[in-house]
């Protein structure tokens, strides 16, 4: 038997091939990554089988926490500096430049408007703390919700039709804070609404199931 | 040993007595890799790649309501209430006709279970009422007529919105719920053993 000399593998592997993959993917998740804004509460939305994806832009977004505060969040920066200046004007606020800054580039506002400068003064945390955070009146006596749905329309400039009015709201919310916002949109004239859900699968033997799962001629 | 270091000048592989070290080019790529896995993962856990989806909900004008409400045919309609603690009642027909109203088993209570619960029968009703022919001799459609009492929660709410959507159901309202239905769930809680008292979950 003749000797065979086995060459002696290095164990050292190259690694570059590997890294180029690593790296790719690390660029392609640091591009493609968008950091989900602040919330000022959690909210835990119900689950429906609809797929409609929910748009980035042209969304008024109403929350409504479990307790039933309403708050309110819009998209655009500009959309949103005309939005507080016109309410700045229209109910007085006095608002300095902080405060409207403090807007532009916050995420949800949830304050009856009188306490809007204060509200706006503080920060995350402090709003909070202080218990200012109260939502955005919705009964009949006193509506602000449907001022903020008025002036969201107003800042939008010339894309009113692409607009959507958007509701997410916590599983436990009560009913009848739901049908007092949805009264506040009827009496603006506003008749179709989304809801914000998550998706789940249609359950099996359904007319929606058997639609899904039906053999593609 | 006074060795000279000629590993950087080209021409120290002549003289044989200095042979110099070839230095390998490779670098030692684990720790780069460890840190490109280590992103990539942070990265892939904070990104959301599942945007929130939507229901689209179209409310009647209030004008419109009273004439559609009133288009409804007693046997077509299919009246769903929701009650506090996810409870579910239901009866057939829009409650016009005391007489029917009367009978014991008019006000029925179920859930929202997949099996057993107010699918099947949204589904029986919708068969049900696919066989019964209008004027004109086509299939009637059934209506269902979805009141959600003050106790109800908005994840009901999207329940009961999205068995319509799961059943196909074209052909559906939410109205106020009225004080007889109101009447009609409190005695059936009652006769269930169910405390009158509001047992939902605290609010806070």
């Amino acid at each position: 038997m003749p000797k065979v000399k086995m060459p002696r593998k290095s164990t050292a592997i190259d690694m570059t091939a590997m890294c180029d993959v690593a790296f790719l993917l690390l660029t392609f998740f640091m591009l493609a990554t968008k950091f989900k804004p602040d919330e000022p509460v959690t909210v835990v939305t119900p689950s429906s089988i609809n797929t409609t994806l929910l748009p980035d832009s042209d969304v008024l977004l109403f929350t409504v926490d479990k307790d039933g505060r309403v708050f309110f969040s819009m998209d655009g920066q500009p959309k949103r500096k005309k939005l507080i200046e016109d309410l700045n004007t229209q109910y007085k606020l006095g608002l300095g430049d902080k405060e409207i800054k403090s807007f532009v580039t916050g995420a949800s506002v949830g304050a009856p408007i009188k306490d809007l400068k204060q509200y706006l003064s503080l920060s995350e945390d402090e709003r909070k703390k202080s218990g200012l955070d109260k939502g955005i009146p919705t009964d009949s006596a006193n509506n602000e919700l449907g001022a903020w749905i008025e002036y969201g329309v107003a800042a939008q400039g010339g894309s009113i039709a692409k607009l959507k009015y958007c509701i997410k709201a916590d599983n436990q919310t009560p009913y009848p804070k739901i049908k007092e916002i949805l009264d506040t949109f009827k009496k603006k004239h506003i008749q179709k609404l989304n809801l914000v859900t998550n998706l789940e699968e249609a359950p099996k033997g359904t007319a929606a199931w058997e639609e899904a799962n039906a053999p593609k001629k | 040993m006074a060795e000279m270091d000629t590993s950087s000048s080209g021409g120290g592989k002549k003289h044989g007595g200095t042979k110099s070290k070839k230095q390998s080019t490779r670098v030692d790529m684990t720790p780069m890799v460890d840190l490109g896995f280590l992103l990539i993962t942070f990265f892939m856990l904070t990104t959301t790649m599942s945007k929130p989806k939507t229901m689209d909900l179209i409310m009647p004008k209030d004008t419109e309501n009273e004439k559609d409400q009133n288009k409804v045919k007693e046997s077509t309609a299919l009246t769903i209430l929701l009650g506090k603690d996810n409870r579910v009642y239901y009866y057939e027909g829009l409650a016009q006709d005391p007489n029917a109203s009367a009978n014991p088993d008019f006000f029925k209570a179920t859930s929202f279970a997949n099996t057993g619960g107010i699918r099947d029968e949204i589904i029986r009703k919708r068969d049900e009422v696919s066989k019964l022919r209008n004027a004109k001799g086509e299939p009637e459609d059934v209506v269902v007529i979805i009141k959600a009492d003050d106790q109800a929660n908005y994840k009901n709410f999207v329940d009961i919105l999205d068995e319509m959507a799961i059943n196909r159901i074209q052909r559906y309202a939410t109205v106020d719920i009225s004080d007889q239905d109101k009447k009609w769930i409190q005695s059936t809680e009652a006769a269930n053993g169910v405390p009158n008292t509001p047992a939902a979950p605290p609010a806070k």
